[in-house]
């Protein structure tokens, strides 16, 4: 293969990826988001303190994070096929992304909202602040470095894993290197997969640490 | 304004029960500043947060304002913490925030439109002299200005009372002057009853009109401020105006003479010093003003045994003071 017949194939993979990466992320945050906060809010003597319910959230998510991203995907399969209607292809490769990532994202979110000094957490509760105002006004506002720190690493973890939709009949540049770069052994296509990810990556750092820095005040 | 009765609070830890406060009864008047001094430790921190029930005590009765605490659900707590302002060590700002962001914050607690918000952030800042750093965020400014952010947020729902957990603990002496100073202004302009708690003697001296020493959860001398310092043995006294050690040579007497309220403005020594034809020696001595009160302990030291100065002790009670005869062991006994 010469370059020209290469080029072709990179932009369907890397739209591809994005997509699937985009997508995750997208369902991560906002579910990781909420289960980190139930993490923190229910552990014992706090917010709403629920040892019980703690304990349970706790081991679902040790449960997630302890299945390499490989057999995750292929043990959910019949999950998937209930949410998107089908086992194999991008959309499907999108759900155990999601799974996967959520509880990554869950721990990072926790490790984020305990930063947050607990003075001014006692502060607003003497200001008679409810609940509700106390995650949001206080602890998630305050935390909001640290949760777009722990996204960005999401993302780029969601990266990672998006190498291996090809199995579950998903694209990507992951797919595109295995299949071309590897099976086939295009240097070329491995290559330019590989300058692409890193760009990627690069990219999305970047970015992330831009808006975490915008946020905080020191 | 604020009535403690028979408060109780244990704690469990690890299994063992820990009493941090002890059967406390406390009550601060209207428009006083009230002083809770002790060591860490002591438990007057678990007190204060039970004033708004940041701590639930087991036992015993809060009541703020007419308001009784413990009876309150949910809502009606929130209320409450609204009009009971609270001041904190490490201030408890929201770094997210701006200095007008976190004097807002209450404000949004409280469901103040918006407009009146920002009018209202001006005229606290104004208050508590920040008006040129509205802008800034909490990290931008010194200690002293955080704390001066604290009590603007403290103030934002018009409170009649302030807590303060030990507001000044983490200040230089200059700044904790100026803070002490500015609680004491709104006092006095706003007619803001202070409860405050502190490890510093200082604090009590500067700003307290009455105080209390809290050992081991309970409280061991309670009182208005210039009493305790008239009070034999007491321990504030003690500390507010500590006299070096002395014992009486042979063939005189040492006497600690305390003056505080009536007994003020006498030149007591020299018309002691007339009336018997007595030479006083004074071996030391600390005086300040308290309140507006000249206050102060003076060490005396008169010829002749404690028998031959009978009527001379008397007459010196008789002034009014506070006489307590140092005897020839070294600890100190009452004479009376």
């Amino acid at each position: 293969m010469n370059w020209d017949e290469v080029t072709p194939l990179l932009w369907p993979a890397t739209r591809e990826t994005l997509y699937m990466t985009g997508v995750a992320t997208l369902f991560t945050a906002v579910l990781g988001l909420l289960l980190g906060v139930l993490l923190v809010v229910t552990e014992r003597g706090g917010l709403l303190s629920a040892p019980p319910v703690n304990r349970v959230l706790s081991f679902a998510v040790n449960v997630g994070r302890s299945l390499p991203f490989l057999i995750l995907m292929v043990a959910i399969i019949p999950f998937t096929k209930v949410v998107v209607g089908t086992s194999i292809g991008n959309a499907a490769a999108i759900v155990p992304l999601t799974v996967g990532a959520i509880p990554f994202y869950a721990r990072l979110v926790e490790i984020a909202l305990r930063e947050v000094d607990t003075g001014v957490i006692a502060a607003a509760e003497a200001m008679g602040a409810t609940r509700r105002e106390i995650v949001g006004k206080v602890m998630l506002r305050e935390a909001r470095p640290g949760l777009v720190s722990g996204l960005t690493v999401t993302v780029i973890a969601l990266i990672g894993y998006t190498a291996m939709a090809g199995t579950v009949g998903g694209g990507g540049l992951g797919n595109l290197a295995i299949v071309y770069g590897y099976q086939r052994f295009e240097g070329k296509v491995m290559l330019a997969t590989v300058v692409l990810l890193v760009l990627m990556v690069l990219i999305i750092q970047a970015a992330g640490d831009l808006v975490a820095r915008r946020l905080t005040h020191r | 304004m604020i009535q403690i009765e028979e408060l109780r609070k244990t704690y469990r830890v690890r299994g063992r029960e820990v009493t941090a406060v002890d059967g406390v009864d406390l009550t601060v008047r209207e428009g006083e500043i009230f002083g809770v001094l002790g060591r860490s430790g002591a438990g007057k921190s678990t007190l204060l947060r039970c004033v708004n029930l940041l701590e639930r005590p087991d036992s015993g009765r809060v009541v703020v304002d007419g308001e009784d605490l413990l009876a309150l659900g949910g809502a009606g707590l929130r209320r409450a913490r609204q009009r009971i302002g609270m001041i904190h060590q490490h201030f408890g700002l929201l770094g997210s925030r701006t200095v007008a962001g976190n004097v807002a914050f209450p404000l949004e607690v409280m469901g103040v439109p918006r407009a009146e918000r920002a009018e209202r952030v001006a005229e606290l800042l104004d208050l508590v002299g920040l008006a040129g750093h509205a802008d800034a965020h909490p990290a931008q400014i010194s200690g002293g200005q955080k704390q001066r952010v604290g009590i603007a947020r403290a103030l934002a729902g018009r409170p009649k009372v302030l807590l303060s957990d030990e507001a000044t603990s983490a200040l230089d002496p200059d700044t904790t002057a100026s803070i002490l100073q500015l609680l004491r202004d709104l006092n006095r302009r706003l007619g803001l009853t202070v409860l405050l708690i502190t490890h510093e003697m200082e604090v009590v001296k500067r700003i307290c009109d009455s105080a209390a020493v809290m050992r081991d959860g309970r409280f061991t001398e309670s009182g208005r401020v210039t009493e305790l310092l008239a009070r034999p043995g007491s321990e504030l006294a003690r500390g507010l105006f500590p006299l070096p050690p002395a014992e009486p040579r042979p063939g005189t007497t040492l006497l600690e003479v305390t003056f505080a309220g009536d007994s003020t403005d006498q030149p007591f020594v020299s018309a002691l010093a007339r009336k018997y034809s007595l030479d006083v020696n004074i071996l030391g001595g600390a005086i300040e003003t308290i309140g507006g009160e000249r206050v102060g302990r003076l060490r005396l030291e008169l010829p002749g045994g404690p028998e031959a100065n009978a009527a001379q002790i008397a007459f010196l009670r008789d002034s009014g003071l506070t006489v307590v005869l140092t005897a020839p062991a070294t600890d100190q006994e009452d004479a009376r």
